[in-house]
């Protein structure tokens, strides 16, 4: 690592992304064209819940401009009772989920596609198409999904024995919980609820694809990985993997919420059916009805502590709304919230239930910040109740290295302690409060963060520059770190690296980019390529030198002579063993394609101070910290970028993000005006503290930085509020008429 | 329905298209002009990712008609550089990293530079309550707030 003489690593370099996007030139998924495109869109399903009897689609098909018209027929049919795992999703509901087959089961559920030489003939064929519904009841929420006698979404799924919208259970165990809750001077259980909650990309998806009449397909799309599309394009048609080539635009924004296809395939279907390259575009309206979001939830969850603050049992039941099919992130509420912390007797259970809203996708720490607002929330009455301070409640009882976590692995290399240290001695955690309702919240956050396939591509430059080749979809900056990683280890200018993201024929597979994982492994294959390159520049050098391979030392970018060839040549430069590479065994590159291992969890801690307008009943964001545990930072602005979003996340999920929905199951609020995401007047200045504790298990010591700083958030804003009234919140968001009917319900408690 | 022909100005050369009646300029940019920087997040105004300026004022491109551009002068991101040297701002984004996926990247940079040229010298509220109609959903705004103030310290630096 040799941390003391990095020139690259550390430094807070442009991006190399960064000129074609402060230009306008950057191509993002909706800014391709291609020579004979056409236009599709979709017909979505006015029922939240209906069988489709039967789609006619003459009429559309006759109308002057149509070229091609898809429906579930034209996918590769996956039988409901058969598992097709493909990375996080299932085939199953991969295809049901882009054109439904047996039945609609939301509204706004794509139920056929139009291709046609112009947007408005393919909006107008969309209307001609005569699909004939069995309209059922339906359900939106939890507990109407759980009601005995709810509509049931699918004929398989069962819980006891019985038809139930549960579609899965997971549950963590360690100690013995009855026990554990006998031995407490102290027991809090509450129970809370969150909204369903969108990533809020301000890029809705996008794609151009052509299909030749050699079934060869090419794909311009941004996602979180050009693989998965690439993978779940060739499922659902049937075209061959080797056949397709996934390129990568540029992505505007995912937060995970990309890390699922909507539309590829079905415009690879249109395509092949009209034999012209086929866009599609989706409106807001679209992204807000029928794309992400994540899980709203239901959970109950008790704590006991001694009175010196020691914790003895936690326990957690969660509910997880999972959509339309299921697949909820309960792994990372029931998985998360109590791995911070060695409490020795732990039961959490988490519940995935199916009901008529779209498909959730994952969303930053999927499930994570869900399971901390319960928990984090209750901790807090915790500190309360034995008159502790909060952070201290926390260090008190935080995992260390060696503590074996609930869901099973033991912790080897942690900065959580260090990290609420740093709290704790912050600036802003020793500030004074001075208004009347202002109030502060902590909060931590733990997230599994995720290794996996990763692969990178070298190579060095006729002219003595690098390229590398990573495969991985660039969505926060990872490029200027992998070029600060390459420019270190081969001892060149970061200005002569070039970092590309190559397309699914020309770098080898590459997983998503999620699980804050991107940089973790990106490095590691980056790391391997460039020392197999340095070995061949050492080759080289030896060769033009005539001397063996072994007595030639890389050193700040040049070959040096050593041991009793020292100073016998003068050193050759990167550029001078280029220039020279034909005569010494052709082109200099080398690439790497590993399963990463050794990516360890992160973590973070929350400090939010805000004021309550108890006239109005809003919530103003005073001041914010987030502190994490970074491992080492490779380029310190990104990394406080992604602490700086994630805060805004939490925010805006804590304060005003919400899912409306309308008598008929519908949307209520489906457009960036009414999904109240959190804009520049709302927030104040974001601080951040790096805490950096080397992950040992990487080469630059990288631990993944994106996701844990969303997973406070939502606690560390509620118990602030709590804090400032008094009156402790159960329910996201804390809206304005949310707060003012708990001050109300408070003033009239207080009057009896 | 017929097309409409449009005779305009866009980053100060002289321009001609044709449009539907109802199309927004944002289309048009996008569509038969090439300039493909103004970005759509959402069609109704709420997210300022198509910003440009109609005679020096910041407006939505989203929430204009393409035929409206009749007679007057349109700038887009694509006009904010003067060849290869960046404009103030640009360059401190990147210096900076007020950016990361990007796609709000070209309207708040529009929607910045409006106001560096009505209040060079704007406190950290007035940049927040400008830049309030740019969604951007990766940064919680901060870098970009930072920037935009430390842009305007070095223009009027260098304006004296």
């Amino acid at each position: 690592m040799n941390d003391q003489s990095n020139k690259w690593i550390g430094k807070r370099t442009i991006r190399p992304d960064g000129v074609d996007k402060v230009t306008g030139r950057a191509a993002y998924a909706a800014d391709n064209s291609m020579p004979g495109m056409i236009w599709a869109k979709v017909l979505r399903s006015p029922h939240p819940h209906a069988v489709i009897r039967g789609i006619d689609t003459s009429k559309a098909e006759a109308l002057p401009g149509v070229k091609a018209v898809a429906t579930a027929k034209d996918f590769v049919d996956f039988p409901l009772d058969k598992p097709v795992p493909i990375g996080i999703q299932d085939m199953r509901w991969m295809s049901r989920n882009m054109l439904a087959r047996e039945k609609a089961l939301f509204h706004g559920h794509p139920i056929a596609a139009v291709a046609a030489t112009s947007q408005d003939i393919a909006a107008e064929a969309c209307k001609l198409i005569e699909v004939d519904y069995e309209v059922l009841p339906w359900a939106v929420e939890i507990d109407d999904a759980l009601k005995p006698d709810a509509a049931k979404l699918f004929d398989f799924t069962e819980f006891d024995g019985k038809p139930s919208n549960i579609a899965g259970k997971l549950e963590h165990k360690k100690g013995d919980i009855d026990a554990g809750f006998a031995e407490a001077d102290v027991i809090i259980e509450r129970s809370f609820t969150t909204r369903p909650v969108h990533q809020g990309y301000i890029e809705p998806h996008a794609c151009t694809v052509s299909v030749g009449a050699d079934g060869s397909t090419t794909i311009w799309s941004s996602s979180q990985g050009q693989f998965m599309v690439r993978a779940m394009t060739s499922f659902l048609t049937g075209i061959p993997q080797s056949s397709i080539r996934a390129i990568p635009a540029e992505i505007g924004g995912g937060f995970g919420g990309k890390t699922i296809c909507y539309l590829e395939p079905v415009a690879a279907v249109l395509s092949r059916k009209s034999g012209r390259p086929v866009k599609m575009v989706m409106s807001r309206e679209e992204v807000m009805r029928a794309t992400g979001p994540t899980s709203g939830s239901k959970m109950t969850v008790k704590i006991g502590a001694k009175k010196d603050g020691t914790l003895v049992a936690g326990q957690g039941v969660f509910y997880l709304q999972a959509g339309a099919f299921p697949g909820s992130p309960i792994r990372g509420a029931a998985g998360c919230s109590f791995t911070p912390y060695t409490i020795p007797n732990v039961l959490s259970t988490g519940y995935d239930v199916v009901s008529n809203r779209s498909k959730v996708a994952a969303y930053r720490a999927p499930g994570a910040p869900i399971g901390a607002y319960g928990v984090e929330c209750v901790l807090d009455e915790v500190a309360q109740a034995i008159g502790m301070d909060p952070l201290e409640l926390r260090l008190k009882n935080i995992a260390r290295d060696g503590t074996k976590a609930v869901h099973g692995p033991v912790f080897q290399s942690i900065g959580f302690a260090q990290t609420i240290e740093a709290a704790i001695k912050s600036e802003h955690y020793k500030s004074k409060l001075t208004g009347k309702f202002q109030g502060r919240g902590v909060a931590n956050g733990w997230w599994f963060n995720a290794g996996g396939e990763s692969s990178a591509q070298v190579n060095i430059t006729e002219d003595g520059n690098v390229v590398v080749t990573t495969g991985h979809p660039d969505i926060g900056g990872s490029r200027a770190s992998i070029a600060n990683i390459t420019a270190e280890l081969l001892g060149v200018d970061y200005n002569r690296v070039s970092v590309l993201i190559g397309d699914t024929a020309t770098i080898g597979y590459s997983n998503l980019t999620g699980g804050s994982r991107v940089l973790f492994a990106s490095a590691m294959v980056v790391t391997e390529s460039a020392e197999k390159v340095i070995e061949q520049l050492k080759q080289r050098a030896a060769k033009l030198w005539g001397i063996d391979a072994s007595a030639v030392v890389w050193e700040n970018g040049e070959a040096r002579p050593s041991g009793q060839h020292t100073g016998n040549f003068p050193t050759l430069t990167l550029a001078e063993i280029a220039a020279k590479a034909t005569e010494t065994g052709g082109p200099i590159g080398a690439g790497s394609q590993q399963n990463t291992t050794g990516a360890e969890g992160g973590f973070a801690t929350h400090i939010c101070d805000v004021e309550v307008d108890v006239e109005l009943g809003t919530v103003t964001v005073l001041r914010y910290t987030c502190i994490e545990d970074v491992g080492k930072a490779i380029h310190p602005s990104y990394v406080e970028g992604q602490m700086q979003g994630g805060i805004a996340q939490g925010i805006g999920w804590a304060l005003n993000e919400e899912y409306v929905f309308d008598k008929q199951g519908r949307v209520d609020n489906p457009s960036f005006l009414d999904y109240r995401m959190p804009v520049c007047s709302d927030l104040p200045m974001l601080e951040t503290i790096m805490v950096e504790v080397p992950n040992p298990k990487h080469p630059q010591g990288v631990r993944g930085v994106g996701e844990a700083p969303l997973v406070p958030g939502p606690a560390a804003v509620c118990n602030a509020v709590s804090n400032a009234l008094g009156i402790r919140f159960h329910d996201l968001p804390l809206s304005p008429m949310r707060v003012l009917a708990a001050i109300d319900a408070n003033m009239k408690q207080a009057a009896e | 329905m017929a097309k409409i022909h449009v005779t305009t100005t866009i980053n100060g050369e002289p321009t001609e298209f044709l449009c539907d009646p109802a199309e927004s300029m944002l289309d048009a940019l996008r569509g038969p002009l090439a300039l493909t920087g103004a970005k759509e997040g959402c069609g109704t105004g709420d997210c300022g990712a198509c910003s440009i300026t109609l005679d020096g004022r910041l407006v939505c491109s989203c929430l204009m008609l393409a035929a409206e551009a009749e007679g007057h002068e349109i700038t887009t991101i694509e006009g904010m550089a003067e060849g290869d040297h960046l404009h103030p701002l640009q360059q401190k984004f990147l210096e900076m990293a007020a950016l990361q996926c990007g796609i709000c990247t070209p309207g708040v940079l529009v929607a910045a530079k409006s106001l560096l040229e009505r209040n060079p010298d704007p406190s950290e509220i007035e940049v927040r309550y400008w830049l309030a109609g740019n969604l951007c959903r990766c940064t919680g705004y901060d870098k970009i707030v930072r920037a935009v103030m430390e842009t305007a310290a070095d223009m009027r630096e260098a304006a004296r």
